[in-house]
């Protein structure tokens, strides 16, 4: 027996990305099949008619990095909540909850298991979309799509474990999905730009968290966005920061998993 | 002096309006085999989830060898492993997998040794590279054992570990837990299969309404309700004896006498009552008397507190 540093918590992040991984077909495959068929249809339907950024960026191109973000955040979401609400209904919890693993152990894991299979998402949709409109997309400013993607999977696998701890029923976690979690995403601007908007959605807009990492993310393709970049990376850091010690403070204090 | 294997001082929890433990103070020294029993509701579990920390006391103070379970909790939980009551699984995984994982959690790699040890010892090495959601309801039992013990845990409590497990297999987790015991683990065991308790424990508390109403040696509490519980089929019981009833089931007494000689009483208060005996039979004491004795409340500790004493480690 070999006992190192760290082992508890890498071992449930394994654990974790097993747990995906082994029905990667429900997990990855349908999720990139679920954003080409937007892409498609959208694409197909939108291309002639939407005009975003004033016509400097064909409407497909624009797409495509709001359906990577989105297939992002939702797979991160679904990642942290689903295997803590499963966990929590069959009992097998007390798997986790019985040796000595601290709050930030069982945080770290939750999350970094999110984001991993957010990422694998996104990353698959933007290979799949490469090979399918080949040509169609530039990357500016990678690093900077790249800290939106980590950033907004890291919040997404954040409110997954906060959604996942609160629920004690799948339908609860199916209502914060869906009364959440959904409409934040399709009304963060991942199918137009905001600027195609009447003032009052438009202003409106601007109190969507969601918008601001999709807008971002997409400044790292084209240079371009409706915020400026810096401003909505400080809007994304900030909340990641406030939704890890709301998290971090629920499992502390065993709310709902430690009666 | 090393420290107890779980002291308890004062634990007292409520859920709501329930107060699952009243004030419970406990000690169990190393090495011992230590029996927890009472009915359902008694309290076993919530005791034993606030040892495991998956829940919180009001009110007083756990320690596993010394270590707090709320403030030094990293180092109480590496010296427990917990059967709990529960057949629980993760669905995702084999059981090879299941117990890697468990180690892990531990901070354990490396552990394949200690593992197929185990696999062997619960007759589960065939199944080793199943999944878990193809084992029977016994098997899924001795994979939440092998998880317990996963992580060579010096405090092993085990929560009613042989539900649902057949006889031939039962004797054999027995021996296993026993040779563990002997090699030095201290065995916290709750179940509802007092014979069992009996054979196995040598020191034994009794909760009810979440306290202690018991608790001593298993051969001291034998002694101390010796005596004869009688068994009588009849539509009642003399009056005069309505006192020494232990339990009843339609018209099925039990009674608790305190020797033979009491016997020829009891059959002439029936006389004189003119009460038909459809059937009657005997018993010594075993704990099922004891237990139910304590429990029907006709002999309480009240006067005579529970021993707490600790008794040298065997």
């Amino acid at each position: 027996m070999i006992e190192g540093p760290g082992t508890g918590w890498l071992t449930l992040l394994q654990k974790e990305l097993l747990r995906f991984w082994k029905v990667s077909f429900q997990t990855i495959a349908a999720p990139v099949l679920t954003a080409l068929l937007y892409l498609l249809i959208f694409s197909h339907v939108l291309e002639s008619r939407v005009a975003v950024f004033d016509g400097r960026v064909a409407y497909t191109a624009f797409l495509v990095p709001g359906l990577v973000m989105m297939s992002v955040l939702q797979n991160a979401f679904a990642n942290a909540s689903s295997s803590l609400i499963q966990s929590k209904i069959t009992g097998n919890l007390i798997f986790v909850l019985l040796p000595p693993l601290s709050p930030l152990d069982m945080y770290a894991a939750y999350v970094l298991g999110a984001m991993v299979r957010g990422l694998v998402v996104g990353a698959g949709v933007f290979i799949v979309t490469l090979l399918l409109v080949p040509g169609s997309l530039t990357i500016a400013h990678p690093l900077f799509a790249l800290a939106f993607a980590v950033l907004g999977s890291a919040i997404l696998g954040t409110l997954g474990v906060i959604a996942g701890i609160s629920a004690d029923k799948f339908d609860e976690l199916a209502a914060f999905q869906n009364f959440l979690i959904m409409p934040l995403t399709f009304l963060s601007g991942v199918f137009y730009s905001i600027h195609s908007l009447p003032p009052f959605w438009q202003a409106l807009s601007h109190f969507n968290p969601f918008f601001y990492m999709i807008d971002g993310f997409r400044y790292g393709f084209f240079g371009l966005s409706d915020v400026a970049p810096f401003y909505s990376l400080a809007l994304v850091a900030a909340a990641a920061i406030i939704l890890a010690a709301t998290a971090l403070l629920m499992l502390a204090r065993g709310w709902k998993l430690r009666h | 002096m090393s420290a107890s294997a779980v002291e308890a001082i004062g634990v007292e929890r409520r859920f709501g309006s329930v107060q699952a433990l009243a004030g419970v103070t406990l000690e169990v020294a190393q090495g011992e085999f230590f029996g927890l029993l009472g009915p359902n509701g008694a309290g076993k579990t919530t005791l034993i989830s606030i040892l495991a920390g998956l829940v919180r006391a009001d009110r007083g103070s756990v320690k596993v060898l010394g270590h707090d379970v709320a403030t030094d909790y990293r180092a109480a939980r590496r010296s427990l492993g917990v059967v709990p009551q529960e057949l629980v699984f993760d669905p995702f995984f084999s059981v090879r997998e299941t117990l890697r994982i468990q180690s892990g959690y531990f901070g354990l790699r490396h552990n394949d040794e200690w593992i197929d040890e185990l696999l062997h010892h619960l007759d589960l090495t065939a199944k080793a590279n199943a999944n878990m959601r193809s084992l029977s309801g016994g098997m899924k039992r001795r994979v939440l054992v092998g998880q317990a013990l996963v992580h060579k845990p010096p405090v092993i409590v085990l929560d009613e570990p042989t539900a649902g497990v057949d006889v031939e297999l039962r004797q054999s987790l027995w021996s296993f837990i026993r040779k563990l015991n002997r090699d030095g683990h201290t065995i916290i065991l709750t179940t509802h299969y007092l014979e069992e308790a009996e054979a196995l424990c040598g020191r034994i508390a009794m909760m009810k309404a979440g306290r202690i109403v018991a608790l001593d040696s298993t051969q001291n509490l034998l002694s101390r309700f010796a005596g004869v519980t009688v068994r009588v089929s009849a539509a009642r019981i003399p009056v005069t004896w309505a006192a020494k009833l232990l339990r009843r089931e339609g018209n099925v007494h039990y009674l608790g006498l305190d020797s033979y000689a009491d016997l020829e009483q009891l059959l002439a208060a029936f006389r004189v009552e003119h009460i038909a005996i459809d059937e009657l039979a005997l018993a010594e004491t075993d704990l099922e008397q004891v237990f139910l004795r304590i429990m029907s409340g006709t002999e309480t500790t009240d006067d005579a507190p529970p021993l707490v004493t600790v008794p040298e480690a065997p």
